[in-house]
């Protein structure tokens, strides 16, 4: 990139996120803000859902339910198809509008370039339209709260008929249409990203920087986008055919029914055809998550314990196959559909050899503690967190994956336990991990680590106290997605746990303010970041904290060194940057 | 020094996580789990239990580990990392315990597939038969009568007097004995295989028994499949798994298992779908 470097004025914060920009930095930290923003959203829907199973609106009312919603919660009850909306949004916003855009547009297009030592994404002009088209898509998904009908309220699977037909219920109606939309341009934009990153580390990186030399991290924001490329158009095939049978009356995955006292004559339309288009993306969507948070976890561990990462190249591979057995594992999510029984042999088979490549990586960062001089600053509390939820969220889904146990387990609160460690809190703890370490190098200072500790320790507590009690309820039978238990007597027993649930679950998400002052306090008050606070050995660490328009001065970076060169026994200092050349005689 | 004195700490917190997780699980499973009425519900829940006991030992094991080597390894100013250069040698260890892993995942996979054979490959040719149709928000039950045989079904036969779409010029229809959905309890008998027909008039229901450990989907425009033998008498409730709208949470049903021989006699004094159909 032969860029004409001048030095640019650097603008303030709120005018960086406030403009079209196409600089990297700007574009991730504009993700960064809006996925927060939406976790935020998320999260209160998780509040009202957790008070509605843990203090049944309709034995008890809540009067200031229907001052927030008026339509939703006439006379302090909770509507079950309100009920069904807030389930829907919250699954959608957590998993793409939060997690997928924070880890692959906020730390992706932030880090990207910075770790493999360029000064901006292959294509700046896309990068930004892709951030401008996912901004549409919040804001039509958001929309769905306020048309006729309610949102979306099919679950986030949106399994047809249930989302096809207008009469199956309220949020099928344009709430629903626009829950498609939304998702169809949170793909666009996706796709846009996803390229971006891919071309961007296969031609970019600068001299000297090998595949087998980038940062566990790129590697891993590699192959997710790789992962999003190959996926997510799948379902956005399935979002169009969806559209189709809504609203053009075809038959893809509507067959005649009898709905509501009126029979709708379609052609053979096959609703398992839509679960197969969803889960090809949606199981792979998993690993796009997890992937990105293995990376993160395994550089702040490295960083932390100042030791070379244990077996490099084995966890590169290990990442490889995760990424390549993810595509081939969708169907375990449909064991008891009513596809063919036959399919669940091959499926639950990949599905459970996921754990070999997966336990691999984690034995590597697992083993990279092993005879280090390990600092429990906040990032690091945050990944250690992340492997305690990771190996519990892991082998608890062990018993999913094998196909017969879903007889029992499959849509019980097991399955929401489960993927609430896996995907909501170890994903989570990972993102707090990145966002504490990584910190500094957004904004020049350093977050408080008092009050990250104290995040920390109330979080992990938290998400163990909500979603390990989860599991047991599913092992008793408690289906998900029932607006209340109480009208089945052999679930009765479970309510005292559902309050017990719901009352950790306020203090989870009360813990999270402490995040949010902090963020916002360390942004004006925090301890100025020198350019390597840590001590770190990879590219980013070697510019200034935040970094200049363009990255680097006039010259881009030369590597000549992998990116875990910590503790070597005849340096100074207990790191060598990837930038410091190879002594004479070697 | 504050810094230490969190990686002990964290260390003690690991370990208890990882103790606190097995005994509340292991009181769980020993004092709330739902009764067992079919074989089904051993099997499954067997295979189940086994699976979770493994992954036990592999949670405690991974935490013990994380909570050793950050107590042991935690900082020290005058201490300096172990400095290994990248070796081949490094992979052993972590292909070792892969390996073990392997061997595991075999083993469910193959107990697995022996549940999943008999359950959906092997229904006895004697088995009692019952249809069961999910439609917003309740389940119509069918038995097909002296003949054995279900009379042909078309959603665009519904009507008030005919909720499941039976077609009367079917010979086979005259004697099944139907229940339009929220109206009857579903008997079984007793020590007997039964094998269901699930079907769905409007979206997709998921025909759940959690006394069997059981559960299928019921799809509009297809009939699946699934069979147990119930091993103990009684009164039961079965369930919609599958979110199916806004009455899903009480999408409920009643199943009565009793021996053959009173079910039979029950079955011969209800109306025949021919009585009730002029």
């Amino acid at each position: 990139m032969a860029h004409e470097h001048t030095v640019v004025t650097e603008l303030p914060l709120w005018r960086r996120l406030l403009r079209f920009s196409t600089d990297h930095k700007d574009i991730g930290l504009q993700y960064f803000f809006t996925a927060w923003a939406m976790a935020i959203i998320g999260g209160f829907l998780a509040f009202i859902i957790r008070w509605q199973l843990g203090f049944p609106t309709q034995v008890k009312p809540a009067p200031w339910l229907s001052w927030l919603f008026p339509h939703g919660a006439e006379g302090g009850v909770l509507k079950p198809e309100f009920y069904y909306a807030l389930v829907t949004m919250h699954g959608t916003i957590m998993v793409f509008f939060f997690q997928t855009a924070i880890l692959s547009g906020g730390f992706g297009n932030f880090l990207i370039p910075l770790q493999i030592g360029a000064r901006d994404m292959a294509f700046p002009f896309l990068n930004g339209l892709s951030y401008w088209v996912f901004w549409a898509a919040c804001i039509v998904l958001l929309l769905g709260f306020a048309v006729e009908g309610g949102a979306a309220a099919g679950g986030w699977t949106a399994y047809p008929p249930l989302s096809a037909l207008k009469e199956a219920m309220p949020g099928s109606g344009w709430g629903m249409t626009l829950w498609l939309l939304a998702m169809a341009l949170f793909i666009v934009s996706s796709t846009m990203g996803s390229l971006n990153y891919i071309t961007t580390v296969l031609n970019l990186r600068t001299k000297g920087m090998t595949m087998f030399r980038l940062p566990f991290t790129t590697w891993t924001l590699f192959l997710a986008a790789i992962l999003g490329l190959l996926t997510f158009p799948v379902l956005t095939a399935g979002a169009l055919m969806l559209l189709l049978d809504r609203h053009l009356g075809t038959s893809f995955f509507v067959p005649t029914v009898h709905i509501a006292g009126k029979l709708i004559e379609r052609g053979n339309g096959n609703p398992i055809l839509w679960q197969h288009l969803f889960w090809f993306l949606g199981h792979p969507e998993v690993y796009i998550l997890v992937l990105p948070a293995l990376g993160f976890v395994g550089d702040i561990v490295a960083t932390f314990a100042r030791k070379p990462f244990y077996a490099y190249r084995l966890a590169v591979l290990g990442l490889i196959g995760i990424a390549f057995l993810s595509c081939l594992v969708w169907a375990h999510h449909q064991f008891v559909s009513g596809m063919n029984p036959y399919l669940a042999f091959p499926f639950s088979l990949l599905t459970i050899l996921v754990s070999v490549p997966f336990a691999t990586v984690l034995l590597c960062i697992a083993g990279t503690l092993w005879g280090g001089n390990i600092r429990f600053t906040t990032p690091m509390l945050f990944a250690i967190g992340f492997l305690s939820l990771v190996v519990t969220g892991g082998f608890g889904g062990l018993s999913l994956g094998v196909a017969a146990n879903d007889l029992h387990l499959h849509d019980t609160y097991y399955v929401v336990g489960h993927f609430h460690v896996i995907m909501g809190s170890s994903v989570l703890f990972a993102i707090y991990a990145a966002t504490y370490f990584w910190f500094p190098k957004m904004f020049g200072r350093m977050m408080n680590e008092r009050l990250g500790k104290w995040h920390f320790w109330l979080s992990l507590f938290g998400v163990y106290g909500v979603f390990l009690p989860m599991h047991y309820l599913g092992l008793s039978g408690m289906m998900r997605r029932i607006y209340t238990l109480l009208e089945y007597d052999f679930l009765k027993h479970l309510q005292p746990i559902n309050t017990f649930i719901s009352v950790a679950a306020f203090v989870l998400i009360a813990a999270q303010a402490l995040f949010v002052v902090n963020f916002f306090w360390s942004l004006k008050r925090g301890e100025q970041a020198s350019a390597n606070p840590w001590g770190a050995t990879t590219l980013e660490w070697q510019t200034s904290s935040p970094p200049p328009h363009g990255n680097w001065g006039t010259e881009l970076p030369a590597v000549y060194r992998w990116a875990y060169d910590y503790s070597p026994p005849d340096s100074p200092t207990d790191f060598r940057p990837q930038t410091e050349p190879l002594p004479a005689s070697q | 020094m504050a810094k230490r004195r969190r990686g002990q700490v964290l260390s003690g917190v690991l370990i208890v996580i990882a103790l606190a997780t097995v005994a509340s699980a292991l009181w769980w499973i020993a004092h709330r789990l739902p009764d067992r009425i079919a074989d089904t519900a051993h099997e499954v829940e067997s295979l189940i239990l086994f699976v979770l006991a493994v992954a036990a030992v592999f949670l405690v094991a991974a935490h013990l580990y994380l909570a050793y080597a950050l107590w042991r390894f935690r900082h020290h100013p005058q201490r300096q990392s172990m400095f290994i250069g990248v070796t081949r040698k490094e992979w052993l260890p972590v292909l070792a315990i892969a390996a073990v892993l392997l061997a595991f995942d075999l083993t469910f996979d193959h107990r697995s597939n022996e549940v999943w054979a008999k359950v959906f490959l092997r229904v006895p040719e004697n088995a009692f038969r019952v249809e069961i149709t999910g439609e917003q928000f309740a389940w119509g039950i069918r038995y097909p009568g002296k003949d054995g045989e279900f009379g042909r079904t078309d959603l665009r036969l519904v009507s008030d007097s005919n909720p499941l779409g039976i077609d009367p010029n079917d010979p086979a229809s005259k004697d099944d004995i139907v229940f339009p959905a929220g109206q009857g309890e579903l008997h079984l008998p007793l020590n007997h295989p039964v094998v269901f027909l699930v079907r769905s008039k409007d979206v997709i229901h998921s025909f759940f028994v959690p006394f069997a450990r059981l559960k299928m989907d019921a799809v509009p425009g297809m009939t699946t499949r699934i069979w147990f033998t119930p091993t103990k008498a009684g009164t039961y409730e079965f369930a919609c798994a599958e979110l199916c709208g806004l009455g899903h949470y009480r999408m409920r049903g009643v199943l009565v298992v009793e021996p053959m021989e009173q079910l039979q006699k029950w079955l011969s004094e209800q109306q025949t779908f021919g009585e009730t159909m002029p």
